[in-house]
């Protein structure tokens, strides 16, 4: 009796090309994707004239690395952090203290300057090492326990930076941190220069165009590891818990050991994109760190597609588009509208009123809100869906449809 | 899961204990160098602790009876304020003495929100929660989160980032307080401390003697055989969301009339402090709830005091940790189901 239901298998696999079909979309977005990392750039620079666009994507950037970590944690093996610009934090700090003049003024009385390409490693160790210290005692708790440990470990941390100023100077932020150095650039016209030639001893410093393609690479490097990741061993354990974690359990697959896993590599992301932020910022402040960054890398996460690294990349890059274009812009159209409309006495303000444009700019909070309400409660499985995922449900549904029909005939 | 045990006690417990015996220890020592100072801060402790039962009340049921944190409650809390002072705004009530008007408007404004609250906790449930009751747990905890953001957006929208004013109608000024042996206390203290007892009060006797506490009770214990038993189990659950933002309502207005100030992300705070209470207390106890919220809002005060008040979110949410890490069932217990 069991070797016909194994034939089936196999030929519904084979029927629903599986294997080909997430290939095929997810290479395209790939494809779209990185066409529009090289062609933005010279794009936005040709169409404006300012590096200004640039700079705003290697910010996105951040966020991309940040989701694609998040979503290892989230996504993959299925357990909610909330805290996770702690981690963020951390990295930033881990690099703002070792290569700024910061330590000098603290009780070290020594200044480092460590190199980025060295501090950005360690960066994301020492977040994976705080990921692994806060999960080892809480992660054998239920999960949403775990998501209340997070947040608590999210408000903790930007307070410890913001009162231990003696070390991280507080509120007066940690500033002049260095810039990445090479040995070797090469600079052509759009950084400003006449011809393409190769710089030596290249200094980063403010240069939107060298972060932008820093970003692109780290995010392609990211890509890589997670991709593979999500196809070995540990990731198909981590897609279990998520399941089922008794099941899991029961099947041989050490729960703890693959969850502390999942924090700590997902942790590590966020220490990686810390450091670069650290550098391409030049100044790392505890406020960047609230709970609202936890809550949109959440978003992103969330909206892109939970567990499909695709996915989580065109949220980032949508929900920030959505953050930094769409809402600042709106106040302006708004306005226009209101008075093209005839209701321009809206515009003023009045009183406890602050005027409709006053009024757009304190959209965000509700536009998080209704992003995660209603993605949830209408598509949870985000834009683009794990194809992985959603195939398997389709594969159960008509495994399940067949051997109901063989019963049939059998009886 | 295998524990390490020493003559019944697990490691963990010995440490949790003798991690509160330090901490009584500590607060003992500084109660005989200063005892007036501690009576003091025991007081600010008490009425701010008996806001924090109020709203942790509220967290403690909903999980016991859906195992759903619901992060929205502390939300449901401050909009509470915002109604509330909205409504007081409505009338020209004397915030320089106490009036009969001053005494109406109280009275009545205390119900209508009470009951707006709980109408749109429901709504909230109902919107929100109850189609995702047999969804994966991650989902509902996010769509908790998002109308978090959306009550947060909605007092944003409605007075920005500014703090609002809540009229001050409570009976204050020299007539009403007074020091007893150096401790200084007003009518609001006492005020706030005797309606959080009286709605505690009330609610453990509805929750004890009522069919529908019964109800709640049941469902609680376990859900399907509640349902065979024939307890309408949507029904129950609503209620159990009305009652919880009755009483976060009240804790929203009687917060309003003690500090006098409101602002939208309030919440945030509150809620994660009261949740860190009824985790202290024993999720899903209610009696664990007012005694973890008493007791936040007096390592709230005593941290403030004598650590500093910079320090005192790191003191609470350490707890918070510390607890779930050492001994997760809290300080009165809770059996904890693993589905």
């Amino acid at each position: 009796m069991t070797e016909p239901v194994a034939t089936k298998q196999r030929s519904v696999f084979a029927r629903l090309h599986l294997r080909e079909r997430i290939r095929d979309r997810d290479q395209a977005i790939y494809g779209v994707l990185l066409i529009v990392a090289v062609v933005f750039p010279l794009a936005s620079l040709y169409a404006t004239d300012s590096t200004f666009l640039v700079s705003q994507a290697g910010h996105a950037g951040t966020f991309v690395l940040l989701a694609i970590g998040l979503n290892v944690v989230v996504g993959f093996a299925g357990l909610l952090d909330l805290g996770y610009a702690a981690f963020f934090a951390i990295g930033a700090y881990t690099y703002a203290l070792f290569a700024s003049a910061q330590l000098a003024a603290s009780p070290l009385h020594h200044a480092y300057h460590l190199p980025f390409w060295l501090m950005m490693f360690v960066g994301l160790f020492v977040a994976a090492a705080f990921g692994a210290v806060l999960g080892f005692p809480t992660l054998r708790l239920r999960g949403d326990y775990l998501a209340i440990v997070t947040l608590g470990f999210g408000e903790i941390v930007p307070q410890l930076f913001l009162n231990l100023d003696q070390w991280t100077g507080g509120i007066n932020a940690v500033g002049g941190i260095d810039q990445p150095t090479l040995p070797a650039w090469i600079t052509g016209p759009w950084a400003g220069a006449n011809d393409i030639a190769i710089v030596r001893d290249f200094n980063f410093s403010f240069d939107p165009i060298a972060y932008y393609v820093l970003i692109v690479i780290l995010v392609i490097i990211a890509v890589i590891l997670v991709s593979n990741l999500y196809r070995s061993r540990l990731g198909r354990a981590w897609m279990a818990i998520r399941e089922d974690e008794v099941a899991a359990a029961a099947m041989g697959i050490n729960t703890v050991t693959t969850k502390l896993l999942a924090f700590a590599i997902g942790a590590s992301f966020s220490g990686f994109a810390g450091a670069y932020y650290g550098a391409s910022f030049g100044l790392v402040s505890p406020d960047s760190f609230l709970f609202v960054v936890s809550v949109t890398v959440l978003v992103m996460v969330v909206l892109g597609g939970m567990g499909n690294i695709t996915g989580v990349i065109v949220g980032a890059l949508v929900i920030y588009f959505i953050l930094n274009s769409v809402i600042p812009s709106l106040p302006a159209a708004v306005e226009s509208f209101a008075s093209t409309v005839g209701l321009g006495s809206l515009n003023d303000r009045n009183g406890d009123w602050p005027g409709l444009a006053g009024e757009t700019q304190r959209l965000q909070f509700l536009v998080y809100g209704l992003i995660l309400v209603l993605m949830m409660l209408l598509r949870p499985q985000g834009i683009f869906p794990s194809r992985v995922r959603e195939q398997e449900l389709k594969h159960a549904a008509v495994l399940e449809e067949e051997t109901v029909v063989e019963q049939a005939q059998a009886g | 899961m295998r524990t390490a045990r020493v003559g019944g006690l697990s490691v963990a417990d010995i440490g949790f204990w003798s991690l509160c015996l330090a901490a009584v220890v500590l607060l003992a020592t500084q109660a005989v160098i200063n005892p007036r100072l501690f009576v003091q801060i025991l007081i600010f402790g008490l009425a701010d602790g008996a806001i924090f039962a109020l709203v942790a009340l509220g967290y403690t049921m909903v999980y016991g009876i859906i195992e759903l944190i619901n992060f929205a409650h502390g939300d449901v809390f401050t909009f509470a304020a915002y109604i509330g002072a909205a409504i007081l705004g409505l009338f020209t009530v004397n915030e320089n003495s106490f009036t009969v008007l001053n005494l109406l408007v109280l009275a009545g404004v205390f119900p209508v929100v009470m009951l707006v609250m709980g109408g749109i906790n429901i709504t909230i449930e109902r919107i929100a929660y109850r189609p995702l009751r047999n969804a994966p747990r991650l989902a509902p905890l996010i769509t908790a989160i998002g109308m978090s953001f959306l009550i947060e957006g909605i007092m944003f929208l409605w007075h920005g980032p500014a703090t609002v004013h809540f009229p001050d109608i409570l009976p204050h000024g020299p007539g009403f307080q007074t020091t007893i042996n150096g401790v200084f206390f007003t009518f609001k203290d006492v005020f706030v401390v005797v309606a959080a007892i009286i709605l505690v009060s009330l609610l453990a006797v509805f929750i004890t003697r009522s069919k529908l506490g019964k109800a709640m009770r049941a469902t609680a214990q376990d859900r399907d055989a509640a349902q065979l038993m024939g307890i309408d189990i949507n029904r129950t659950i609503a209620a159990t969301f009305f009652i919880g933002a009755v009483l976060a309502g009240a804790g929203g207005i009687i917060w309003g009339l003690y500090f006098n100030t409101v602002y939208y992300n309030l919440g945030f705070r509150t809620g994660l402090v009261a949740f860190t209470a009824a985790v202290f207390g024993g999720i899903g106890n209610i009696p664990g709830a007012a005694l973890g919220g008493l007791l936040i809002g007096l390592v709230q005060a005593f941290s403030d005091a004598y650590i500093g008040s910079k320090w005192t979110e790191v003191v609470i949410f350490g707890i918070l940790i510390g607890v779930l890490v050492f001994r997760p069932t809290g300080l009165l217990g809770m059996r904890v189901p693993d589905k």
